[in-house]
């Protein structure tokens, strides 16, 4: 009874958060025109980080709830963008995208077939538009899901790092597959598809004039459908049973879990959703290509899963909109270089000398308390290094405050980039179980009740 | 008959080049049980270093040097990124080695900005020889042979040193051989060391071949090494080399295939491959049928 009460009021809380996040989307688009453009930087964050965050979180349900490390997500994205792409380009204008094939051998497009029913302006065109984009994004999570089907066959019955290489040669197999010159009139070979609706499409126009920016509402809108189906899955019967399974194959098989049929569920069920990310994602970069589609992406999403915490939905979520930020927007600065005067290298000077140091104690403290607690023996070695590295790096700043030089050093186009990857590394050695570990944010909040309760 | 044996070359080429990276993966994995992504990495990164130094150091100086520098490259990767994991589940391991071959990556493409990089011509290895009417490189021939002086050597160095003894023991068994005295991280050190040598002369090899390294140049011929290396049973060095020799001459057959669009099938054809032998048998050509414990 308590349980169910509970339930009832995260269900409650959950719909609450998600109407007012949907309601801020919109509203910081159109609100403010003069501080925040649609064109702001901010919109792209949010629209990538909400496709990202459903890939994110359809990785974690099986990687972290299910325990099959798949490294297949690329694939599943690639067949649901393609599927997006080749069911909504326009008829009118298929001849110019396929024309290196002499058009394409699929004469219609999703949104016209309802338009026909609809009509295909005014109120009817929208219907039909909506329409259209809703049946594509399902058909292509259909269409990835009955791949994932297949896949499965036969490699759901491998362990661990097998299965993860497995579907990984799988996803590189389809990308091959998709730019093969034979299927030119369907997938358009090497060459990217566009001219679909993307998510500006959904922007209400009156006389040629936006009237109601929807181009970052409509991702959002998809993400969080898609991510409440995916925890309601994981709070159900099956969850449970995905979790068991995770926890030990042996013993769930003995408590009577079919194996092989909830490993397949919940691969087809992750692959569903990642195809749904693949349309969206195409929709984000208005054009659909394979060559896109590499492992290095799912690499970038198992990161993004690493970083949030295996497990954890929310945290995924979290993660994903921090890793878009930063790799967006917040480190752009590191891509250029910046030219100081006299003053600001002076401020630069001494802000790095006390990072510097201020890392170098904090660091030299831990190890101290770490040996003091294992009675390890090589921790001189490693102060020595820390002592070593700080010095050199504070000699560095001298030698710059000293040198006439103006421009900050290493600064130019990628540094983001490494820098980006050298936080990764220190999240995925330090901390090991990411920012939420396998908690939700609920969780956090059900401690506090819960202590307050004790007082 | 010439179009065949000049496939039948570059195929035995590539294979020997794929065999010395698979070599890597083979011994890492049967000692740490862990998919060092990281390791075409190492390979790029070993092709970059003789890029930049045999700009302006003389060969005979370069190319040591590379051998020694990808070593400690390697050496470092191990202490850094994997050892504080050791008492870890596998999954965050591999994270790790992904996390590597990412930063990896994205160093070569801040150094590089990003541009292909043109790569030296080797002396004698780039010139080329009439065999059977076709034009060769010389390093099509030595290949094979090389291959075959280092796994003999490897061999050697495995079935009749010490170090090879406690290699073998720590593959067999973690922490019994921990408790017989082995020092498993010095065991664990060295099989990087040898990896990452054989990365280095496979990269010198491998990329006499072509014009020019890209930041991403590691990433295929890593994982296609990697397939070797489970083609042939992974932990087996023999089935190793065997499985690359395999994949290196089947992909160049492929590639030669009379239909549209084979040169597009070639990755698809190895991955292919993979699943197949997963699929069938999962232990690869040589690999100990290994039983799990409750």
């Amino acid at each position: 009874m308590m349980q169910e009460k509970r339930s009832k009021k995260g269900a409650l809380a959950g719909l609450l958060i998600a109407a007012v996040l949907l309601v801020l989307v919109v509203v910081l688009e159109n609100a403010f025109p003069k501080v925040l453009p649609p064109t702001h930087i901010l919109f792209t964050v949010l629209k990538k980080g909400a496709v990202y965050s459903l890939a994110a979180v359809s990785l974690n349900l099986l990687n972290g709830f299910t325990g099959l490390f798949s490294l297949g997500q690329a694939g599943f994205m690639l067949l649901g963008a393609y599927t997006y792409a080749i069911l909504t380009v326009p008829t009118g204008v298929r001849d110019t995208v396929y024309y290196l094939y002499g058009g394409s051998a699929i004469k219609f497009s999703l949104q016209e077939v309802f338009g026909a029913v609809f009509g295909s302006s005014g109120v009817g065109g929208a219907v039909s538009l909506v329409l259209g984009v809703l049946l594509a994004l399902i058909l292509a999570g259909c269409v990835a899901a009955f791949f994932a089907w297949l896949i499965g066959l036969p490699v759901l019955r491998l362990k661990s790092d097998y299965l993860a290489i497995a579907t990984l040669g799988f996803a590189e197999i389809l990308r091959a597959i998709f730019q093969w010159q034979a299927l030119g009139p369907i997938t358009n070979g090497a060459n990217m598809i566009k001219s679909f609706p993307t998510f500006s499409a959904f922007n209400i126009k009156s006389g040629g004039k936006v009237v109601l920016y929807l181009s970052t509402f409509v991702p959002f809108l998809v993400a969080i459908l898609c991510i409440a189906i995916i925890i309601l899955l994981i709070n159900s019967s099956y969850g449970r049973a995905f979790k068991a399974i995770r926890e030990d194959e042996i013993a769930a098989e003995a408590m009577g879990i079919n194996l092989a049929r909830h490993k397949m569920l919940s691969f087809c069920i992750s692959a569903f959703f990642a195809g749904v990310a693949g349309a969206l994602f195409a929709m984000f970069a208005n054009n659909a290509q394979a060559m896109v589609y590499t492992s290095a992406m799912t690499y970038e999403i198992l990161l993004i899963v690493v970083i949030g915490g295996i497990g954890s939905i929310t945290g995924s979520v979290i993660a994903t909109f921090l890793y878009v930020a930063c790799s967006e927007w917040w480190l752009r600065f590191l891509d250029n270089g910046v030219t100081l005067n006299s003053q600001s290298k002076m401020a630069f000077n001494l802000g790095f000398a006390l990072v510097v140091v201020l890392l170098a104690a904090l660091i030299l403290m831990y190890q101290r308390r770490k040996a003091r607690r294992t009675e390890s023996q090589n921790r001189s070695f490693a102060s020595v290094a820390v002592i070593l590295a700080a010095s050199a790096l504070l000699l560095w700043d001298i030698w710059f405050a000293i040198s006439p030089q103006m421009q900050l050093p290493l600064l130019r186009n990628g540094f983001r980039m490494v820098v980006f990857s050298i936080v990764i590394m220190i999240v995925v050695l330090f901390f090991r179980r990411g920012l939420m570990g396998d908690r939700e944010l609920t969780d956090l909040f059900k401690r506090q009740n819960k202590k307050e309760a004790v007082k | 008959m010439e179009f065949a044996i000049s496939i039948l070359l570059s195929g035995i080429s590539v294979g020997g080049q794929y065999a010395l990276i698979a070599i890597g993966y083979t011994l890492v994995y049967g000692i740490l049980r862990l998919i060092n992504f990281a390791h075409g990495g190492v390979f790029m990164v070993a092709g970059l270093m003789l890029i930049y130094l045999s700009a302006s150091l003389p060969l005979y100086v370069a190319l040591p040097l590379v051998l020694v520098l990808t070593v400690v490259l390697g050496f470092l990767i191990e202490r850094v990124a994997y050892k504080p994991l050791r008492t870890a589940p596998r999954m965050s391991v591999m994270i790790s080695a992904i996390g590597v071959s990412y930063l990896l990556q994205n160093t070569a493409t801040y150094v590089t900005g990003g541009q292909p990089m043109n790569y030296p011509t080797l002396p004698f290895l780039s010139e080329s020889i009439p065999i059977a009417g076709t034009l060769t490189k010389w390093v099509t021939i030595i290949t094979p042979f090389l291959v075959l002086v280092l796994v003999v050597a490897l061999t050697q160095l495995i079935n009749h040193t010490k170090t090879g003894m406690a290699m073998r023991a720590v593959a067999k068994d973690f922490e019994t051989s921990q408790l017989m005295g082995i020092k498993i991280n010095n065991v664990i050190s060295m099989t990087f060391i040898v990896g990452s040598f054989l990365a280095a002369v496979g990269s010198m090899l491998y990329f006499t071949n072509y014009p020019y390294i890209t930041p991403t140049a590691g990433a295929m011929p890593g994982l296609k090494a990697f397939v070797a290396a489970v083609f042939g049973g992974i932990g087996s060095i023999p089935g190793a080399v065997i499985g690359a020799f395999l994949i290196g001459i089947c992909e160049n057959i492929v590639k030669a295939l009379p239909f549209d669009g084979a040169t597009t099938f070639v990755d698809a054809f190895t991955f292919a491959l993979l699943i197949i032998i997963l699929a069938v048998k999962p232990t690869g050509l040589f690999g100990e049928k290994a039983t799990d414990k409750v």
